[in-house]
């Protein structure tokens, strides 16, 4: 008897295994989380030098660093490497941190199953990197790896292709175990609408993930059968179609840019409320503004698509469809500047990074509906207004709330407080030099400049000049980050259990740092 | 355990749609080419209608530029004319050539593309042997009509226009042919 006690005492310590087999073998929440977010880490740094290759190439007109060819694969690896290896597995590695904690629920829903959605991006992601070494190289048609370019290309695109699927498969995996564990393992009391923002945003990203990657799957399928197996899909000359797969492509790509941008405003809502010290103003109509945005994601697809061919009825739907998004969009930025207002606020590093997006975020969301209109979008297509648009959502928007995100539950995951003075440089470095390197990109698109192309004309030269320069900045001040996170793993000001005075949700009633097993009790929400 | 039963039922309704959505992915293929054909948005393989008693633009004279290609596949294409001179609203016919320099049965499809774009909007065709697969026995040769009419409607500024047609064999993988041919030049 006296045995089993000593067991049953021992099951709700903070042993874990230790040494390698600790990560492998993982199964908590928390290791996996960790995981997850240097994993994404890595990957961001190695999209980062990738870009800083396209941006070097860039700094003067002619070819100076790279040929063409590995010009544009940097190119379309820096988009894949960043969207399916950076943000996106940044974003779980939070959900896995977070929900638990959040809604009071032990571990995920299938630790098992968790593990193996973490393993499977390490051999994607050296799949996805090796495809530079094979003959013909990695794939350089775009991120988007439209045919008939990714049909002819060499064996890099298999690769690319196979690595999108294993990645696909752990999104999905993910996204199960996310929304099963919202759904069923929740503290009592907690019903959905007591849930945090964050937990929201992710459980209506999951459902977009179990929506559209599939979809994505059959696209490169597709692509995977057209190449090697005889098939005309995408192939006119054999009675396929290749405007086509742009129609499938982008039925995925939408709701993905959603997918990378919802859980942004799930870390945002949190981190406002907790630094205005009010709650978050309009609580419910946050909540039907993420599902209406994610439901109109799923109906506005061939606004990718204006200069493929479509007939005019279907432009004006498409068009009108997109704008309609800046409704729901501009009711959560107004909420969250309603959350402020004449709120107690102090500007802490995740606040600052918080606001940032906010203010680029908006910009970003207006370009967007600059590039609906489709006799604008005629003109801007492919040009770096496109590419200045979508690195004011991805990385003032979801970049920024990641960074954000980090700062304000570090205290909570490592026990320690971050250098605020350093996090503070961060940002205002990043905030400068980021605006620096994108915002000239409006004005070479409304110029002309096309997108993919590693030399240009003479009158671009300035603006790309001063780009290069802030994007070089902007990935320097990256390691400024990496430094802060160190410092604050290794040691520090202790962390109270909750170091913010607004913070109200479940995660910070319990110590810093997080206990390895939490919550084996539920907590009971009033 | 309550919560591990509930949980493998979403995780079930979940792996089904999941599937599901996969499915769909395949089954946008057939549902695009309907629409398509519904709409005429991409019609190829189909004879047009015409109006009746189409006015002819006696005034006006466009030159139509013949193009012949094959892409893979050892045949000759070529027009018996280079080019022919017409009124907008008049039926015309011209001929094309096919023949088979191999010692094997072939598929080949031709696939038509105009210059300008607008041209498509413009051109009706009555009869093409683009509308359906042709099949060539070993050293076979075979003259084709293509029977068409422009619509008295084209923009005035369009003088020359250019109607082009390539061949591609049915039944091999193209990709496979067109990456080799691709590594070859």
């Amino acid at each position: 008897m006296a045995a089993v006690d000593h067991d049953i005492a021992h099951a709700h310590d903070d042993h874990h295994p230790t040494g390698l087999m600790r990560w492998i073998g993982a199964t908590n929440h928390k290791d996996i989380g960790t995981m997850y977010l240097w994993f994404s880490f890595i990957m961001f740094l190695t999209g980062g030098v990738m870009a800083l290759t396209i941006r070097a190439e860039l700094f003067q007109p002619g070819i100076q660093i790279v040929n063409p060819e590995l010009f544009n694969q940097l190119t379309t690896m820096h988009g894949l490497v960043m969207v399916f290896g950076a943000i996106m597995p940044a974003f779980v590695g939070f959900a896995n941190w977070q929900i638990p904690m959040m809604i009071g629920a032990p571990d995920m829903a299938f630790a098992r199953m968790n593990n193996w959605s973490f393993w499977l991006l390490v051999p994607a992601a050296l799949l996805l990197i090796s495809s530079f070494f094979v003959p013909g190289g990695a794939p350089a048609g775009g991120w988007t790896i439209y045919p008939p370019l990714s049909v002819q290309m060499g064996m890099g695109m298999d690769m690319a292709i196979f690595a999108l699927h294993i990645m696909g498969a752990a999104s999905i995996m993910g996204s199960i175990n996310i929304i099963t564990t919202v759904l069923n393992m929740r503290a009592p009391g907690m019903t959905l609408m007591k849930m945090p923002l964050f937990v929201w945003t992710w459980l209506i990203t999951a459902y977009l993930l179990v929506l559209a990657m599939p979809v994505l799957a059959g696209a490169i399928t597709m692509l995977l059968t057209d190449r090697n197996f005889g098939t005309n899909f995408f192939n006119a000359a054999g009675g396929g179609d290749p405007v086509m797969f742009q129609h499938i492509f982008w039925f995925f790509g939408h709701p993905e840019v959603y997918i990378m941008i919802l859980p942004a405003f799930g870390i945002v809502s949190e981190i406002i409320p907790t630094f205005a010290r009010k709650p978050l103003f309009g609580y419910s109509s946050m909540v039907y503004a993420t599902a209406s945005i994610a439901i109109l994601s799923c109906i506005v697809w061939a606004h990718h698509m204006f200069t493929a061919g479509m007939p005019a009825a279907g432009q004006l739907f498409f068009m009108y469809a997109t704008m309609l998004i800046a409704v729901p969009t501009g009711v959560k930025v107004f909420n969250w500047t309603a959350t402020m207002w004449r709120g107690s606020m102090t500007f802490e590093t995740p606040m600052l990074f918080a606001i940032g997006f906010i203010f680029l975020f908006t910009i970003g969301g207006f370009s967007g509906v600059i590039c609906a209109i489709v006799p604008i979008d005629i003109q801007v297509q492919d040009t770096y207004y496109v590419i200045a648009h979508f690195h004011y959502v991805l990385v003032s928007g979801a970049l920024f709330a990641l960074f954000g995100g980090t700062y304000y539950w570090l205290p909570k995951w490592t026990g320690h407080m971050y250098d605020e003075t350093l996090g503070k440089w961060h940002f205002w470095l990043s905030m400068f030099f980021f605006n620096l390197a994108f915002f000239v990109q409006h004005f070479l698109g409304l110029a002309g400049m096309p997108r993919r192309v590693p030399d240009y004309a003479l009158q671009f030269a300035d603006f790309n000049m001063i780009s290069s320069i802030g994007a070089f900045g902007f990935g320097l001040t990256q390691l400024l980050f990496l430094y802060v996170v160190l410092k604050c793993i290794r040691g520090g000001e202790k962390a109270p259990a909750s170091p913010w005075e607004g913070a109200k949700t479940l995660e910070w009633t319990l110590p810093s740092p997080a206990p390895y097993h939490s919550f084996e009790t539920p907590p009971v929400v009033k | 355990m309550n919560v591990v039963n509930a949980n493998s039922v979403v995780m079930k309704k979940l792996l089904v749609f999941t599937v599901v959505m996969f499915v769909f992915g395949f089954a946008l293929v057939p549902f695009y080419e309907k629409i398509c054909e519904v709409t005429g948005l991409n019609n190829l393989l189909q004879a047009d209608t015409l109006v009746e008693n189409p006015q002819v633009d006696t005034a006006r004279w466009v030159t139509i530029e013949l193009d012949a290609n094959v892409r893979g596949l050892p045949w000759q294409f070529k027009p018996l004319q280079r080019s022919v001179s017409v009124h907008p609203g008049e039926m015309v016919q011209v001929m094309y050539e096919i023949s088979n320099n191999s010692n094997r049965e072939i598929n080949g499809q031709a696939i038509p593309s105009y210059s300008p774009q607008l041209l498509a909007k413009h051109l009706k065709k009555l009869e093409c042997f683009c509308f359906s697969k042709q099949v060539l026995k070993p050293n076979e040769v075979r003259q084709m009509p293509v029977q068409f009419m422009i619509e008295s409607n084209l923009p005035a500024d369009i003088n020359t226009v250019t109607i082009s047609y390539t061949f591609f064999e049915l039944g091999t993988n193209n990709a496979a042919a067109m990456r080799d041919s691709g590594n070859r030049s």
